[in-house]
């Protein structure tokens, strides 16, 4: 057990007509999660730190924020591996609703804009429609998000502009445009071809670095890219 | 201030159940649906499940749902209602036919069919050996149902309400549930939602032990409120404990480990599991399987004599589990450091999953007493509730099968009930109850954190209410929940604001788990047998002659816990001893 500072950017819209940073010190345990160590200041010193956080070990995306600078999610770094001193901020580039808490609803709203469910309207056969592991493997990696905005608040791109729709929503037409069984890629790539779409991205590799599901996010990018200009999603 | 919606149908819960639910009613023309989530959906613990759903689909070997049937029925220890059982066991296949329709991406067999693995406790030939059944997606299958439901929600233009925490059901003075109170944790505004029908599917408690392998969410908010309401619960006293968490975190790790060839060894690097199971060894069922884990421990064979055993999967080779189980490789060495394609994982059992629940019939109508009085428009499905197809211990997998299964034929039935009936009335201030727990919880100036009263529950449910259970510990135990109950009246909430106050909403969560943690007790207490997960040292047999019965428990209007008892539905198969 030791003694490490947590330096926490606060904003209560109750109280605060600007965030400033305050802050605690808290015993650890060096595997300790920083979630734990938020959840012991929230529980012993001070009610009225917020956070969001569900599952605690890294897959329902709640507790994403920006741990010494870095987006990450608090539940998946351990505390030796941050120091001493550490510095919690909320995500960047949405409205701050108080301390960690952001405003979801228009990353969501950037989600739910590239049509990100199966399309197929063709008769399905009384049993599954079949796929082979190459063609299930040809999307893999962009199943795995977890919509916890780690990766559109790390990307300059969506800081200039937030209209962009940025890498999450990117990720999760992939996953559609690339799976065999979907029939609206066309749809998709029309959609990302906008001039809000895919070619705001600029190749700088923040998303994939702060990506908790290590998704390769921007070669599924390049993917998308692609796909646009041979107007054919085969490898 | 309070806002007022009407509804057709509310789902409460953004879990599997409840998104599958949403699903169906949204098919119907006409019908306003709404979800109210304490959470993004997306963030639901469905999305936490790992290793698969069990469906006899024989891709890849003979496979019956009457074999399903016969494992699940012997599963519970002969407590779960075989008529449910054999309509979630029937069904399962068209279910699963279904979400791949509706786009999961599960694991493929080389000629292109959903892939399956072998589970514990499910067999071919009615216990000759194991079966692959479990259809999978790697090791995130519950994440990849969860997102593949919200998906289909969202195609189906279905109305969210995210982060609304709702706080109360609403009964009309003729009986009815005629809607819930909300409240949006955002503004901390209330919300009365009026609607015809109510379907509960808010997930279970596994945060009233210490080590868990529930989300922090998990806290029981629905069961808690129906028992508050009047409503009874229903076997209580059979929590699931899943054999491997990881060691202090208590993080699952998919049995999908050992149904790829995992296997557990003690600390003499013996393959215990074969002493106490020799037949399905490390894939008996999860009760036998937890219990040998603890009873290596408590002889002092955990490794190093510390309270925890390995899980081995380091014979498996790299491809195995960097292909069909990257997630819990990722946790190993984010958590542990701990590579499990070199080394064994530390694994001890973790709280995981509550048998008990909310009880309902077959298409999920909520039934009281012991001739299952329907309470008209009031559904549950999911783990909150108990149509028990589980009994007194779940097979693995099937609790993914009971949330899409059930949450279908909650939808269906909600949205024929929803046809005919009408609007009930909504009681005189609707929001009065809830208001005077707001305002208590918020008045006290001096007094206890809810998280100090939290883990002394937790440490005593965890001693005194786990695996293993005995009379004078278990009424340990309840004494202490009832001297953290009268302290909670006095907890202290430290954010006084309106605006997204998780403070207040933690404490709340607390008032539920204490609840739950009493009527969990005294059930355990009563019940002076020994079946599935409830293990009882000083009563170590099965006794089918008294106690091949439902326990029901209801809170009387003077705070007492009343119980009664329901009998057993037995269709197909009679009682047997239950040997892997």
């Amino acid at each position: 057990m030791k003694t490490v500072t947590l330096t926490i950017l606060r904003f209560n819209p109750e109280t605060d007509r600007e965030a400033a940073y305050r802050e605690y010190r808290v015993d650890v345990e060096p595997t300790d999660r920083v979630l734990d160590a938020l959840s012991k200041v929230k529980w012993y010193q001070d009610g009225t730190l917020t956070f969001r956080r569900s599952c605690a070990h890294g897959v329902c995306g709640s507790d994403a924020m920006r741990i010494n600078g870095v987006n990450r999610l608090a539940c998946k770094v351990l505390m030796r591996d941050v120091g001493d001193r550490v510095t919690i901020e909320p995500l960047m580039g949405f409205r701050v609703i108080k301390d960690m808490v952001v405003d979801m609803e228009p990353f969501f709203a950037q989600y739910r804009s590239v049509l990100p469910f199966m399309i197929n309207d063709s008769r399905p056969p009384q049993r599954e429609r079949l796929q082979s592991i190459a063609d299930r493997e040809r999307f893999d990696d962009t199943t795995k998000c977890i919509l916890c905005a780690a990766c559109t608040t790390s990307c300059p791109s969506f800081w200039a502009n937030e209209e962009f729709v940025g890498p999450a929503a990117i990720v999760n037409a992939h996953r559609f445009i690339f799976d065999s069984r979907d029939e609206a890629a066309g749809a998709r790539l029309d959609i990302l071809n906008d001039r809000e779409g895919v070619w705001r991205c600029r190749t700088i590799f923040n998303c994939t670095e702060a990506c908790p599901r290590e998704i390769r996010i921007t070669k599924a990018i390049g993917e998308v890219k692609k796909a646009i200009l041979y107007g054919s999603t085969a490898p | 201030m309070i806002h007022t919606h009407t509804y057709d149908a509310l789902v409460v819960g953004g879990g599997g159940a409840g998104l599958m639910s949403a699903i169906y009613l949204s098919r119907e023309p006409g019908l306003r649906t709404a979800v109210i989530s304490k959470l993004y959906p997306t963030r639901s613990h469905t999305g936490a499940a790992q290793g698969g759903v069990c469906a006899a689909l024989g891709n890849l070997e003979e496979d019956h749902p009457e074999w399903h049937m016969f494992d699940t029925v012997k599963g519970s220890d002969y407590l779960g209602d075989q008529d449910s059982i054999e309509v979630m066991c029937n069904e399962a296949v068209d279910v699963i036919i279904e979400l791949e329709h509706m786009g999961l991406p599960f694991s493929r067999t080389e000629d292109g069919k959903i892939a399956q693995r072998p589970f514990g406790g499910h067999t071919h030939h009615f216990g000759q050996g194991p079966v692959r059944r479990s259809c999978y997606a790697a090791d995130r299958t519950g994440h990849m149902i969860l997102q593949t439901l919200y998906q289909n929600c969202i195609k189906n233009g279905v109305d969210f309400y995210d982060e609304f925490q709702v706080v109360d059901l609403l009964l009309s003075p003729d009986g009815r549930c005629c809607g819930v109170v909300a409240w949006h944790i955002d503004t901390g505004d209330l919300h009365v939602f009026h609607a015809k029908a109510v379907n509960f599917t808010t997930g279970g408690f596994g945060r009233i032990w210490s080590i868990t392998s529930n989300a922090h969410a998990n806290t029981g908010d629905g069961v808690a409120i129906a028992l508050r309401r009047g409503i009874p619960l229903e076997d209580m006293e059979f929590y699931q404990f899943h054999p491997t968490g990881i060691y202090k975190l208590g993080i699952l790790i998919t049995e999908g480990v050992r149904g790829e060839g995992g296997v557990l060894r003690n600390d003499h690097g013996e393959r215990f599991m074969e002493r106490y199971a020799p037949t399905m060894k490390d894939l008996a069922s999860r009760d036998v399987v937890a219990r040998a884990i603890s009873r290596e421990i408590r002889e002092g064979r955990g490794i190093n004599g510390k309270k925890y055993v390995y899980l081995d999967a380091t014979h498996l080779g790299a491809d195995v589990i960097e292909n069909k189980l990257p997630d819990i490789a990722d946790f190993c060495r984010t958590y542990l450091g701990v590579d499990p394609v070199r080394e064994p994982m530390p694994i001890q059992p973790t709280a995981h999953y509550a048998m008990g629940g909310i009880p309902t019939d077959i298409d999920c109508r909520v039934v009281t007493g012991p001739d299952n009085t329907v309470i008209p428009g009031f559904y549950a499905a999911g783990e909150v509730a108990c149509v028990s197809v589980h009994g007194a211990n779940r097979l693995g997998t099937n609790s993914l099968l009971d949330l899409v299964v059930f949450g279908r034929r909650s939808g269906l039935d909600m949205a024929r009930f929803c046809k005919t009936a009408d609007l009930p009335p909504l009681p005189e201030n609707p929001t009065e109850r809830i208001e005077a727990t707001f305002a208590r919880l918020l008045a006290t100036e001096k007094g206890e954190p809810a998280a100090k009263l939290r883990e002394e529950m937790q440490d005593v449910m965890q001693d005194h209410v786990g695996i293993f259970r005995e009379g004078p510990g278990m009424e340990i135990a309840l004494a202490k929940v009832r001297e953290l109950q009268e302290r909670y009246r006095s907890v202290l909430v430290l954010d006084k604001g309106k605006r997204f106050n998780t403070d207040l909403l933690e404490a709340w969560e607390l008032g539920n788990l204490l609840d739950l943690a009493e009527v969990t007790t005294v059930s355990a207490i009563n019940r002076t047998e020994s079946r599935g997960a409830h293990m009882r040292e000083d009563y170590e047999t099965r006794d089918d002659v008294n106690w091949l019965k439902h326990t029901l428990v209801t809170r009387s209007d003077e705070g007492a816990l009343d119980i009664t008892y329901k009998p057993v539905t037995i269709t197909r198969f009679q009682p047997k001893e239950r040997v892997y």
